[in-house]
């Protein structure tokens, strides 16, 4: 359904329902069940191990335990200890040795165990599924699990390649990955060697506050509370995500009191939601940043001054309060906030004369020609609009070209893109994460083929941002490494290629007897155990 | 055979038997469409700017990662080559398995077909139910008031976006109204109750006798089929209309007026009659328009059907998902085509 579709229905639908006022007979869940209307269709798998993607990671981590997590109360007190009571790290800054807590049952009843812990992580390393760089940066191999992850007693001690940061380490445990599964159901479902992967994509062996009862590919997912989770067992017995695509099918739902949350309303849609009786809107910031690239082999926007001026013809502002209303807000950043080292400084804002400067200064010749690729989603597109207008206010024509993920981004992942408008989200919830992309880049030649790294696609040598990367990762005082962080984005906002412009905000609207909703915020999923109603 | 007389004589081959020439003849008619079908959609899916390794390895997988998946889905053999192993599958009833969620893709349209069929008959059902009438009536009193009134319902249906409609409907009958169930099969109450025999809901909670299901089934898909019902009323009575008039204008119906024939008899057993063979036409590719999966449809109303699981496979680049529905569409047009090719038999004496 296009923009125009979408913008005409919601008006339509909010417009009756102004008129008319919906629900003559209002329906309520019951008191001890959470219906949620999302978007499920992106689950592939729910092993994880495999898992990778954002719905996946919300049951994922309601299912999975992990040696550490992050407390929904409190997200931006960081990892804490979960599975693990505690941990100690030798001298050499290269081994991290965890206490398993006592007394965690898995949901067959198997106690929790440290062997539990090795498996699963050695497993994870093992199957080498499209998550598994997160443990294997630190040098586990399938070949060395078994000296570099090993159980003893009640004891699981972890050796990494190098004396990273402890909280990079910790950090990525957090992850999907890091999910603790039980050693002897999988195995029991164990298929030609493939340690229970195909029997735990759809099945769920975990001790963590629910467990999976079913998941129907893009219909639902439902799962029932453990009364043994050892905070207690949550208040919500049973929670069921529907599949529903349509924004205004979702909102009808939530008015109509036959759901409880409605996780992927329209910004037209919320502001209906808005005004209805018994909704309120639950606003979270996630980690997904919306950025421009300036392509360095471009010989005018190689130019220092032509990258600052790039950044000036942005309508920050203009776009956040039109069709990103709500939705996105004003980030120059590359750490999301709440992130570690993450800094909230916005220096640029549109500029035109400003610009007109920096480019007179660089020499840019009138009427220059460039172009920029962008993937065909409607706020992409429409960001590419406003970025084309305002450039052409110095002469600078921008040639738009849409297409699909396979067209875009082949030519972005080939450096063949003058200019790209994308979106980027962290994989795991540590700084390294998105400093490793943006501000990484090793060998800067087409050799190298470093397709993976965003400072490569748009040909960046980063000029010394590099090294400071690298030290930050193996920097071990928690506050020097998020000073450091700190301090290559002050660089990176100045220098580099990149404008970024927008954090996601995550807009959900729900029931007002719905309460202690936490959907994960920039560095973490959905928590359903302490929500009550 | 050898003669007497050394020379050799071929025994003249017996004709084969009509039915069983035309059954040979209908099979590799099928055979062959369905190989054209496969193969124009394959190589259609392959030459489509969609990516499915970067479905399965993600945007920031690295080169090599990247190479090897592709690999591992056999994209680096030449075209020819991956269809005939495609083909050699397909032969087997095995689509392959999903390229994300790694199920196989028959299990999937197992799943959801039956939900496409249940919606599409009863849509298909209150289709023909309204729409023959309504077309037959229109054209006996051609330009009465009932003569306008099908005409609009069919302008309507033909102009009308479907998902406006549906949003309506939803707004007014279930937001506002509260008479039927909102977007979904089932209220969430009644799920995984009755257990899944063919996968329709309506047939399965009836074979177990449990009515409060079919009742809340009922109510959900009562919308969904009204909506659809209501397209295929418009095709189908403005059809119907036009076949009629050309029927009451002909010759025969006049001489049978004037034999002092009642009305009813000469509409019905007379100019209906010869319009039936046209109507199967129109009504088999109305049934099988909607068992193609009427995507809005099912996305407005949370319908697990075909159509929206075809959409989300080809959005989600899962080309073995896409190539297996469209394999499964494409039966039902044969096989529709091959029903009314059976009917036309029935009703139509030449063809016999």
């Amino acid at each position: 359904m296009n923009a125009m579709n979408r913008l005409l229905t919601s008006a339509a639908l909010g417009l009756a329902i102004g008129v008319t006022g919906v629900a003559a007979s209002f329906a309520e869940t019951p008191a001890n069940m959470l219906v949620i209307a999302n978007r499920i269709d992106d689950v592939t798998t729910l092993d994880p191990a495999e898992s990778f993607e954002f719905a996946g990671s919300d049951i994922s981590r309601n299912i999975y335990q992990k040696l550490v997590n992050f407390d929904p109360s409190d997200l931006d007190a960081g990892y804490q200890p979960e599975i693990a009571e505690s941990w100690e790290v030798s001298n050499d800054g290269q081994t991290i040795t965890f206490t398993i807590r006592d007394g965690l049952t898995f949901h067959s009843g198997n106690p929790v165990t440290a062997a539990d812990v090795e498996f699963s992580l050695r497993r994870a390393v093992v199957l080498n599924k499209t998550p598994s760089f997160i443990l294997t940066q630190f040098g586990f191999t399938a070949d060395n699990v078994g000296e570099t992850i090993v159980a003893d007693g009640n004891t699981v001690t972890i050796t990494t390649d190098k004396p990273y940061a402890t909280s990079f380490v910790l950090n990525c445990l957090t992850s999907t990955i890091g999910g603790v599964v039980d050693m002897q159901t999988v195995m029991a479902n164990e298929v030609d060697g493939d340690m229970g992967n195909e029997w735990l994509k759809t099945n769920s062996a975990g001790s963590g506050a629910y467990k999976l009862v079913s998941w129907k590919p893009n219909e639902s997912v439902t799962l029932q509370s453990n009364p043994d989770f050892y905070l207690g067992a949550p208040a919500m017995e049973r929670v069921i995500v529907r599949h529903v695509t349509e924004s205004a099918s979702q909102r009808l739902l939530l008015e109509r009191g036959d759901i409880d949350i409605a996780r992927d309303l329209n910004p037209e849609d919320i502001a209906g939601a808005r005004d209805a009786d018994g909704v309120t809107i639950h606003d979270e910031l996630r980690g997904r940043l919306m950025y421009l690239a300036f392509n360095q082999k471009h010989p005018e926007l190689s130019k220092p001054e032509v990258r600052q001026a790039m950044k000036y013809l942005v309508d920050y502002e203009g776009m956040q309060n039109s069709f990103l209303n709500g939705q996105y807000t004003i980030h120059q950043n590359f750490l999301p906030r709440t992130f570690l080292g993450a800094v909230d400084e916005n220096p640029f804002s549109l500029n035109v004369e400003k610009a007109k400067e920096l480019l007179a200064a660089a020499g840019v010749p009138e009427g220059l020609e460039i172009e920029a690729g962008v993937r065909e989603a409607q706020e992409r597109i429409e960001i590419a609009q406003t970025y084309q207008n305002a450039l052409a206010q110095v002469g600078i024509k921008l040639n738009i070209t849409v297409g699909t993920a396979k067209q875009i981004l082949a030519r972005y992942r080939a450096r063949e893109l003058d200019v790209y408008i994308g979106a980027w989200g962290p994989d795991y919830p540590d700084p390294h994460t998105n400093a490793g992309t943006f501000a990484f880049n090793p060998d800067n030649s087409d050799e190298a083929n470093a397709t993976g790294l965003l400072a490569w696609r748009n040909s960046w040598d980063t000029g010394g941002l590099t090294e400071k990367v690298s030290a930050a990762v193996v920097e071990n005082d928690r506050d020097i490494r998020q000073q450091m962080y700190s301090d290559i984005q002050a660089t990176f906002r100045d220098t580099s290629p990149f404008a970024v412009m927008f954090q996601k905000i995550e807009q959900a609207a729900m029931r007002d007897n719905v309460a202690n909703v936490n959907l994960g915020g920039a560095t973490t999923a959905v928590s359903y155990w302490p929500i009550t109603k | 055979m050898a003669l007497t007389d050394g020379t050799e004589q071929r025994r003249p081959r017996a004709p084969l038997a009509p039915w069983l020439k035309g059954s040979l003849l209908t099979l590799g008619s099928i055979a062959v469409t369905m190989l054209g079908l496969l193969f124009v959609t394959f190589i259609i899916g392959r030459v489509m700017p969609i990516d499915p390794v970067l479905a399965i390895v993600g945007e920031r997988a690295s080169q090599s990662t990247y190479d090897a998946v592709y690999e591992q889905l056999g994209l680096d053999k030449p075209l020819l080559v991956q269809f005939f192993y495609y083909l050699t599958d397909v032969m087997r009833g095995d689509f392959g398995m999903s390229l994300l969620n790694a199920r196989p893709v028959s299990e999937d349209i197992a799943r959801v077909f039956p939900a496409t069929l249940e919606l599409a008959t009863m849509g298909v059902f209150m289709g023909i139910v309204l729409g023959v009438p309504l077309g037959v009536i229109a054209a006996v009193r051609r330009g009465s008031w009932i003569d306008q009134v099908a005409r609009v319902v069919a302008l309507v249906g033909y102009s009308m976006p479907i998902f406006w409609l549906g949003l309506m409907g939803l707004l007014i009958f279930y937001g506002i109204l509260g008479w039927v169930g909102g977007p979904g099969r089932l209220d969430i109450f009644y799920e995984d109750i009755v257990p899944a025999r063919t996968g329709m809901i309506l047939v399965d909670s009836a074979l177990a006798g449990d009515w409060s299901v079919f009742k809340n089934a009922f109510s959900h898909i009562i919308l969904p089929a009204s909506l659809l019902g209501y397209y295929s009323l418009a095709y189908i009575s403005r059809m119907t209309r036009s076949f009629m008039l050309e029927q009451l204008s002909a010759e025969y119906v006049t001489t049978a007026r004037v034999k002092g024939m009642s009305e009813r008899a000469v509409i019905w057993r007379h100019a209906f009659k010869n319009i039936r063979v046209q109507l199967i036409t129109v009504i088999a590719l109305s049934y099988a328009n909607l068992l193609e999966g009427s995507v809005l449809t099912e996305i407005i109303f949370s319908w697990p059907g075909i159509g929206s699981y075809i959409t989300t496979a080809l959005l989600s680049a899962d080309m073995n998902a896409v190539l297996g529905g469209t394999v499964v569409v494409g039966l039902i047009f044969i096989c529709l085509n091959i029903f009314s090719d059976l009917l036309y038999r029935v009703f139509d004496p030449r063809s016999k």
